[in-house]
């Protein structure tokens, strides 16, 4: 009778389950994984838990933090209230930093799979562009592009992407080289299976993982980028933006400095957010790199 | 008969060569940048006179060449750039070229002095954290980098400012000298350093987290190879062992960095410059979008670019100098 219960070894758990493990491992990544959260319910219920129109009068110009209960975190010079300002303002930055990252990565993607699976003079071509593209500042390209596009929130985002594509591509590009001689893709190749269908159904998987712990780099850069340019006055004039509140700021710097504080912590705390998640998602993903 | 230069020569030869595309499609960009933007030379020149009449503006159009196909524009447009010639700023009633020689300086000047910190400080904090990687002194320098890194620049200025010039008065808020000062001599120079301070600061504060990551990382790369553990079992001490065999070994990503990243500085430049009131050719950049003065903007972009080209065949050739892996010829 006691063969019938004979040690099984345990059934291994989800690779969903494994890669939360070693993700959660990380503190630091979890510590990220809450800001993201908070912030991420902050964009969510923007204009819901704080009603107030981020751009119009909430009360006394220059009130200070946790004076006045309608204005928890004080008002601007303009009477503007902060908190519902932080609150759209977390919209606008997630908004054009998944949106960048996401169209960023995607140019990337195409440039660097093509580039580095064909290889010769399309990779010539391809990687002379990247190379053009990675020599001119990026900053000062995005100045000239909302320069000549307009700063509606919609160019923004597309010009930002325009000036952080080239390190995704040239990671793609290495990943392919690498991985167009292995076997499971000549033999995609003699089933004959498409060029197409081997870039994106074979090779790019298996390039995934660095990309996407990439992708957290982006974000955080793209969050950079938009709020430097709100900063600076070139941000899109119909939506709170911390950039935008830190420049506003400046002007009261020397009395009201929570002002500018106040935000540019809101700033600090998401960008650093990324930086950790993407720690952890490396220690999920590339587990073998870990010491 | 083949020509017998020495190989560091040939192979500095060969990055010039590989350069050129590079520039040529850079050229084309600015072109294609300046044909988007809404207005060209003429209108700009007409708006600057006040209105002309049409035939006027039809004469100016063929003396410019606008008239022709756009890849005849294309072909004078970059035959004037490899002679340095940008064209004529409206806002400034003077040629791009002599604007941005003025600006030069500046910029030169605090690119140089910030990487020099950056670079400096944060491989030698790199290298300390990786020796003793996962300790207290490591966690507090890793996390002090990290916020750094998630720091905007134009945030960590506005603080400096709060503090050193608004609460403490030590320095000044802006600007490359006190208006009015007329120092000479000594006294300039310990006036201009007075205002280089904070930008430089604000600028190698927020990169340097950049070489102190990635240096942490690739000492502790370095350290777990096989000719590390030779040198030790040889009987090298330690500090021997750190300088010659690890640092020297450990230098080669982060060098290839300063190439690539220098790039990204000279953009931030952009928003510091401008904070500070620095006459550089960030601030510039900025005035020229706001003016829309596009030729002063696509100069910036190609002196840029060339800035950019030089540093990193520097680098190169530092590189090839310290990694003997690296066939010269």
């Amino acid at each position: 009778m006691t063969l019938l219960t004979t040690e099984l070894p345990k059934p291994e758990p989800h690779r969903a389950v494994l890669l939360w493990r070693r993700f959660a491992r990380n503190r630091a990544a979890l510590l990220g994984l809450v800001i993201f959260v908070v912030v991420l319910i902050m964009a969510a219920t923007a204009g819901l838990i704080e009603p107030t129109d981020p751009l119009r009068r909430a009360g006394v110009p220059l009130t200070k933090p946790f004076v006045d209960w309608a204005t928890p975190l004080g008002t601007d010079q303009l009477g503007r209230d902060i908190l519902a300002s932080l609150f759209y303002g977390a919209r606008i930055s997630l908004l054009v930093g998944v949106l960048a990252t996401l169209l960023s990565i995607g140019i990337g993607v195409v440039i660097g799979a093509v580039s580095g699976y064909f290889g010769g003079w399309i990779d010539d071509v391809l990687m002379r562009t990247t190379e053009a593209f990675q020599t001119i500042p990026n900053f000062v390209l995005l100045l000239a592009l909302v320069a000549i596009l307009g700063s509606s929130i919609e160019y923004i985002t597309v010009a930002i992407a325009i000036v952080s594509w080239t390190a995704p591509a040239r990671m793609v590009r290495a990943e392919f080289m690498s991985l167009r001689g292995r076997e499971f893709v000549d033999a995609a190749r003699n089933l004959g299976v498409s060029n197409t269908a081997i870039i994106f159904r074979e090779i790019l998987p298996n390039a995934l993982p660095p990309i996407v712990v990439y992708a957290s780099v982006i974000m955080a850069l793209s969050i950079l980028l938009e709020s430097a340019l709100a900063f600076l006055g070139l941000g899109d004039p119909n939506h709170a933006s911390w950039g935008n509140m830190i420049g506003q700021g400046r002007a009261v710097l020397r009395s009201d400095w929570y002002c500018a504080a106040i935000p540019g912590t809101a700033i600090i705390l998401t960008v650093l957010s990324f930086s950790l998640l993407g720690e952890g998602l490396n220690d999920a993903l590339n587990p073998r790199q870990k010491k | 008969m083949t020509l017998h230069l020495p190989p560091i020569l040939t192979y500095a030869l060969r990055r010039l060569v590989q350069a050129v595309p590079v520039i040529v499609l850079i050229m084309i960009g600015t072109f294609l940048l300046l044909k988007l933007a809404p207005g060209d030379t003429v209108d700009a020149l007409v708006g600057d006179m006040g209105g002309a009449d049409a035939a006027y503006i039809a004469r100016l159009r063929t003396e410019y060449g606008l008239d022709q196909p756009v890849w005849v524009q294309l072909w004078l447009y970059m035959v004037k750039l490899v002679q340095f010639d940008f064209g004529w700023s409206f806002v400034y009633e003077e040629s791009v070229a002599t604007i941005l020689l003025e600006r030069l300086g500046t910029t030169l000047m605090l690119m140089a002095t910030s990487l020099s910190i950056a670079f400096t400080v944060g491989c030698f904090l790199g290298a300390f954290a990786a020796r003793r990687a996962y300790s207290l002194t490591d966690n507090v320098i890793s996390t002090v980098g990290l916020v750094f890194y998630a720091t905007p620049s134009f945030f960590l200025s506005l603080m400096m400012i709060l503090l050193f010039s608004v609460q403490l008065g030590w320095l000044p808020v802006g600007g490359i000298k006190t208006v009015a000062g007329f120092y000479t001599g000594w006294d300039h120079v310990v006036d201009v350093a007075r205002h280089l301070i904070m930008p430089t600061a604000a600028l190698s504060l927020i990169y340097l987290s950049f070489y102190l990551r990635l240096m942490r990382a690739s000492v502790l790369e370095v350290a777990d190879l096989d000719f590390v553990r030779t040198a030790r079992a040889k009987g090298a001490g330690e500090t021997r062992l750190m300088v010659h065999h690890i640092m020297r070994n450990a230098l080669l990503p982060v060098i290839t960095l300063l190439g690539m990243q220098f790039s990204t500085v000279l953009g931030g430049s952009v928003v510091v410059e401008t904070i500070f009131s620095l006459p550089g050719l960030g601030q510039l950049a900025y005035q020229s979008v706001i003016q829309r003065d596009m030729n002063m903007l696509m100069g910036i972009i190609f002196l840029c670019a060339i800035i950019v080209v030089v540093v990193n065949f520097l680098t190169d050739l530092l590189y090839a100098r310290l990694d003997s892996r690296i066939e010269l010829a």
